[in-house]
């Protein structure tokens, strides 16, 4: 098992490279960095000095390896259009993206899962085939514009809850949050909403489609040839079985829902990371786009490991390998 | 009053193309103490009787007509929470497949307290004691150890052994077993079969063992249910059933199972079941296509020669050479086989015989050793021209009739595809001819070719692939457990069909089976197999006689035996 | 010989017989919701196709469009005109006309990517799989990688990368290339994965065997056995890809990095009205919201009902 996760983390580091890699092309192949930083009355010999300031004469691998050792004491130099150092840009953001997620998973996993397995066990009641088609409605609704028909009806016509913004933060040390006050955690209520509706029918319909994969098995059977009642069947035998899988994907649909908060952040004007990427994609800003993708990157690879090693954890089949066959 | 009783048992599906009847008219009755055998080919209804019983009837199946009564009260129109009492407690369960029977995410034990919690009134310790108590009757060493264990910790026997414990944990006085064996080897069905008889005695329960293996039937039931399209044909005492059947289809059904005491021509009375054309006569095979031209060379040398023939497969994958683990399918094989020869291989699951097969017929690259075909050394020709001439005169019929023809091909393309591949044919309108010729050599008829291979049965399926087989005009045959995919009547009628075809186009055959009977019928020589290793080759008789291996004696012993009727 | 001479038309005749008695067909007729989610697609698409032919206005031509009639409502409302059957935006140009130019576009970059995504992923799939060994761990770590991360991010950032590239007024000009370039690069892997582990399912099948013993070329095998075979998974995958290129299309517009405010997709239409949802003219939004809901919805409930009548578990 140890080895295992030795493997797992070996494989994260390589993808974190790889992402290390496009992003550090992104600054060496797309546009000219100095073109970015000075105006055009610069001389070329200032240009020139410039670049040999900043090290960019220098053979590509040593800028990459640069570029990686910045990268990992957080620097990402400047931005173009805020002038400002990148860390700070995405500091001050860093929070407010992740206590929306943070919110948003927790409802689309709080609603999706005990969905999921009511449509799998009353397959064909009113209930579940309502659930169904709402579901499907859901993935047809694209997440922007459930956040403009919440604004239009929450924001716009009753005026009940905030349509754009934050509400009051109160800063501990680095970390800004909106939990502490109470137009913080109104201003959560539509976004994370938002944030949260996709993700929760894809949830909701991947744990359908495993569990009614579960339950077609030969021990379920077996289980009610013993006489096993429904719910132990259901909630004991099927659903542990059901859950190993979903584990697995819900782990990576909760970790896009970080890259899924763009476009709620730039419905709603919230004040984060995402928002600042898609203006950096507009301005063409390409630290921040750098930066941004490494974090997120990081920020995956990350989840990825947690959920392997809870795969591990669970399904002994992995735990205990004295026999069977080896390896995937 | 008998334990079990089923009067006018009528159980059908609705379908869209109306009522599909799977069980009519059935009468049976069962002692305490006594096994009932149920045999039949598949979609006789054997499993929708057991499952009847059970009140486990696959939506949308339901129970028309009849009654079913247990002790002599009626239990087909308990309610669901009565039904479930029932189960397990009184009516224990087995199904096939031992490796799928039980839950992979939780140990033994907790499988087996929560059952014995749910009938017998015991408290958490008492269960425990009680769970160890069954693995140990069911023969598991070190139960109390083995008890903490997952299933994937278990080899397939003794899965099958924590299944009946689970089964029978309640202490059922009536037992349905659907097929125990079949998924498991010869040696490992033997010992299975062998406790459940002893369990059966010893808790003087009653059992209903529903199979397709006349050898089981006869090793183990005290009577015998013949089961034929959803109706009980014959029931009486095993050894009339077996040695002087009554009804037209049971004497069919017998004669269609292969002596494993004497060799015999052909299998008789095989066509109760499924009409195939009689075809031979409208084709005549010594002056016709694929008798013609087959101009190899006579030679009075080995037709195949193999050398120390070796295969590794990697079954851990890993970057360092060090971390790979290997498993040697075939370990330094070497024989040969005469130019018009039957040679058959025998084995156990995992012997390596097909893996063999598949080393000859350009499937696998060996990891060492030689193929000499004809003289030649296929292991030496390196690019596809030159092997293409060898592919050729080697064909393959495999096991599985349902996954060896491509099911988005019509028929007609499947068999041509060889012809104009390799240009056997001048114009598309002469190939067309060789294909329907091809078809009626196999007995299928001109009407399989435009059908889809879906339309077909897996006894008619096998037949295409002998077809598709033949078509490049083969001198040499691989034949890989050609028939244990199917039902025994077929069986006997492929056989049949091989060794016409075997002696009319004089083929040289390998023969690969775990099914000595089968072997003994079709095979001039076996070579038999454990472990990736040849461990004795013989004549078929003196094999049948005189092994000289101990393995070979063992596997013989095993061999289900029973009293034939005279034919 | 007594061979029967198989004309064209008998194998035709057959060939209709196998559709008609097929389950897809069947269960197509018994499945209402499929039936009607392929009657509001086919309309979508035609009127779509037939935009030029069937709006009232052309929302691109300028002389057509008076500023006077800037953000008037729907015709039922009070200060609606009749001529404006949705109402106008806020140049004037008429919404019912500009929502159907604007679904035009919206297929136009779903098809093409999809079409482009599954030639790519079909490909590589057959590929990984077939071939095995170092290819495949390659192919299938780059997957993995871009797998971790959403569509709509590898999307974003495939434009974001054109956009730093190209000049601004010729990024103008070849957005709608870059947004099915970015939305095809971003859908590949499903299609890869799926076929890859349906070619590692296929390819120890027996009739794959039979090729390999015929004698058959590999690319013989890939094509005429394998690929066949692995097409039903595709099939739903690029009807449900359809409907999410659709809406990724429609994402980026609304972001602001996608089709430009000159030739507006549904997405882009949606942004515009975005900004005057405050002000109270909710239409100019919420029309083209309505008709891109529809359109993913037809589209996905086609794809529910496919992937289920596909699949042979599920009957």
């Amino acid at each position: 098992m140890i080895s295992f996760i030795v493997k797992r983390i070996l494989q994260s580091l390589l993808v974190m490279l790889a992402v290390a890699l496009i992003a550090f092309a992104l600054f060496q192949f797309v546009g000219d960095p100095i073109n970015n930083m000075v105006g055009q009355d610069t001389s070329l010999l200032d240009r020139e000095k410039l670049r040999q300031d900043l090290g960019l004469n220098d053979p590509i691998f040593i800028q990459f390896f640069r570029f990686v050792g910045n990268a990992l004491r957080g620097e990402f130099g400047f931005s173009y259009v805020h002038r400002l150092p990148v860390s700070q840009l995405i500091g001050e953001r860093f929070s407010a993206t992740i206590e929306l997620s943070f919110v948003s998973a927790v409802i689309a996993l709080v609603v999706g899962v005990p969905m999921g397995i009511y449509t799998a066990i009353n397959r064909r009641g009113l209930l579940s085939r309502s659930f169904m088609t709402l579901s499907l409605i859901g993935v047809s609704l694209p997440t922007f514009l459930i956040g403009i028909l919440l604004i239009l009806v929450f924001g716009v016509s009753f005026r009940w809850l905030p349509a754009f913004g934050r509400g009051e933060v109160v800063n501990i040390g680095w970390w800004s949050t909106g939990f502490l006050t109470a137009s913080g955690l109104k201003a959560l209520i539509l976004p994370s909403i938002t944030l949260a509706l996709f993700q929760m029918t894809l949830i909701m319909r991947l744990v359908r489609a495993e569990m009614l994969e579960v339950m077609r098995a030969d021990f379920i059977k077996f289980g009610r040839a013993r006489g096993l009642n429904n719910r132990s069947l259901y909630f004991r035998h099927a659903l542990k079985n059901t859950l190993i899988p979903v584990i697995t994907i819900t782990g990576l649909q909760l970790g896009s829902i970080i890259a899924f908060a763009i476009i709620t952040e730039s419905v709603f004007q919230w004040p984060g990371m995402g928002l600042l990427f898609i203006q950096a994609i507009g301005d063409a800003d390409i630290p921040i786009m750098a930066a941004y993708l490494v974090l997120i990157a990081l920020i995956f690879v990350l989840i990825n490991l947690i959920v392997d090693i809870l795969y591990v954890r669970i399904d002994p089949r992995l735990r205990t390998s004295t026999s069977g066959s080896g390896g995937q | 009053m008998s334990l079990l009783s089923i009067k006018n048992l009528k159980v059908e599906f609705p379908t869209r193309h109306g009522n599909f009847v799977a069980a009519e008219n059935v009468d049976l009755e069962i002692e305490a103490g006594e096994i009932l055998g149920i045999v039949g080919e598949s979609g006789a209804g054997k499993s929708t009787i057991g499952n009847a019983i059970i009140g486990l009837l696959e939506r949308p199946g339901r129970m028309a007509e009849g009654e079913i009564k247990l002790h002599g009260n009626r239990i087909d129109q308990l309610d669901e929470e009565m039904m479930r009492a029932l189960r397990g407690n009184s009516i224990g369960m087995i199904f096939q497949d031992p490796l799928t029977s039980l839950n992979p995410v939780e140990t033994i034990e907790a499988q087996l307290v929560e059952t014995i919690m749910l009938h017998l009134k015991m408290d958490e310790a008492q269960a425990q004691k009680h769970a160890v108590e069954q693995l140990r009757q069911v023969d598991i060493p070190d139960p109390e150890i083995r008890i903490k264990q997952y299933p994937h910790q278990f080899s397939g026997g003794m899965r099958q052994r924590v299944v009946i414990a689970l089964a029978l944990c309640a202490d059922p006085d009536f037992i349905i077993a659907d097929e125990p064996t079949t998924a498991l080897d010869v040696s490992v069905q033997a010992q299975i079969l062998e406790l459940m008889k002893g369990l059966c005695k010893k808790r003087n329960a009653g059992m209903i063992l529903i199979t397709h293996d006349m050898g089981v039937i006869a090793e183990t039931a005290d009577r015998v249910a013949v089961m034929y399209n959803g109706h009980i044909v014959e029931i009486g005492e095993t050894a009339q059933i077996l040695g002087a059947p009554n009804h037209e289809y049971t004497k069919s059904l017998i004669s269609a199972v292969p002596r494993p005491d004497k060799r015999t021509d052909r299998f008789p009375l095989v066509t109760y079941i499924e009409a195939a054309e009689e075809t031979a006569d409208l084709v005549d095979l010594s002056t016709h296509w694929l008798g013609r031209s087959r101009d190899f060379g006579t030679s009075d040398s080995d037709m195949l020669n193999l050398k120390k023939l070796h295969m590794k497969f990697i079954t851990r994958h890993a970057f360092f050479e060090r971390n790979r683990l290997y498993l040697d399918a075939v370990k330094d094989v070497s024989f040969s086989i005469k130019s018009g020869e039957v040679f058959g291989l025998v084995g156990e699951s995992g012997s390596g015989k097909s893996t063999i097969a598949r080393m000859i017929t350009g499937i696998y690259q060996p990891t060492g050793g030689e193929i000499h075909f004809a003289g030649t050394d296929l292991t030496q020709l390196k690019t596809a021209n030159d092997v293409a001439p060898y592919r050729r005169q080697m064909q393959m019929v495999f096991q599985d009739p349902f996954s060896s023809l491509n099911g988005r091909m019509r028929v007609k393309d499947i068999v041509a595809e060889p012809i104009k591949f390799h240009r056997l044919a001048e114009t598309n309108s002469e190939c067309d001819e060789i294909v329907f010729d091809l078809l009626n050599v196999v007995g299928l008829g001109d009407k399989a070719a435009i059908k889809y291979p879906h339309e077909f049965s897996g006894g008619q399926r096998q037949r295409i692939s002998i077809a598709r087989a033949l078509a490049t005009r083969p001198r040499f045959l691989v034949c890989d457990e050609p028939t244990s995919a199917l039902d025994v009547s077929i069986q006997a009628q492929i056989l049949n069909l091989l060794k016409d075809l075997q002696e009319e186009l004089n083929l040289t055959i390998l023969f690969i089976s775990h099914d000595l009977p089968v072997i003994r019928q079709m095979c001039d020589r076996v070579g038999v197999m454990r472990h990736g290793q040849l461990l004795e080759i013989s004549k078929t008789e003196d094999l049948f006689e005189n092994p000289s291996h101990e393995y070979t004696r063992e596997l013989l012993s095993l061999m289900p035996r029973f009293e034939f009727a005279s034919h | 010989m007594s061979s029967v001479k198989l004309t064209r038309m008998q194998s035709l005749k057959r060939n209709l017989a196998n559709i008609k008695n097929g389950d897809l067909w069947y269960s197509f007729w018994r499945s209402p919701s499929a039936i009607f989610a392929m009657v509001i697609a086919l309309v979508s698409i035609l009127s779509a196709v037939f935009a030029p032919i069937i709006s009232p206005y052309n929302p691109f031509d300028l002389a057509q469009v008076d500023l006077m009639d800037a953000s008037l409502p729907p015709s039922w409302m009070a200060e609606g005109s009749e001529n404006y059957f949705l109402g106008t935006d806020d140049q004037g140009r008429d919404l019912f006309s500009t929502i159907l130019h604007g679904a035009r576009l919206s297929l136009l970059v779903g098809f093409a990517s999809v079409i482009i995504s599954l030639v790519l992923g079909v490909g590589l799939g057959l590929i990984s799989g077939y071939v095995g060994g170092r290819t495949d761990v390659i192919i299938m770590r780059i997957a993995d990688v871009q797998l971790s991360f959403p569509a709509i991010l590898i999307a974003l950032l495939v434009d974001g990368i054109f956009r730093v590239a190209l000049p601004k007024d010729l990024h103008d000009l070849l957005a709608l290339y870059v947004i099915i370039v970015a939305i095809a690069i971003s859908g590949w892997v499903q299609y890869a994965r799926t076929v890859r582990s349906s070619v590692m399912a296929e390819k120890v099948k027996e009739y794959v065997q039979a090729g390999q013993v015929i004698g058959l070329p590999s690319f013989i095998i890939i094509l005429r056995h394998i690929l066949p075979n692995v097409m039903g998974p595709v099939l739903v995958i690029g009807t449900i890809h359809l409907a999410l290129a659709i809406i990724i299309e429609a994402t980026l517009s609304f972001l602001g990095v996608g089709l430009p405010p000159t030739t507006p997709s549904l997405g882009t239409l949606i942004r515009i009205g975005n900004e005057y949802l405050f002000s109270g003219e909710w239409w100019i939004s919420l029309f083209p919201g309505i008709a891109l809901v529809v359109l993913a919805l037809s589209v996905n409930l086609l794809g529910d009902w496919l992937r289920d009548a596909l699949n042979p578990k599920l009957r």
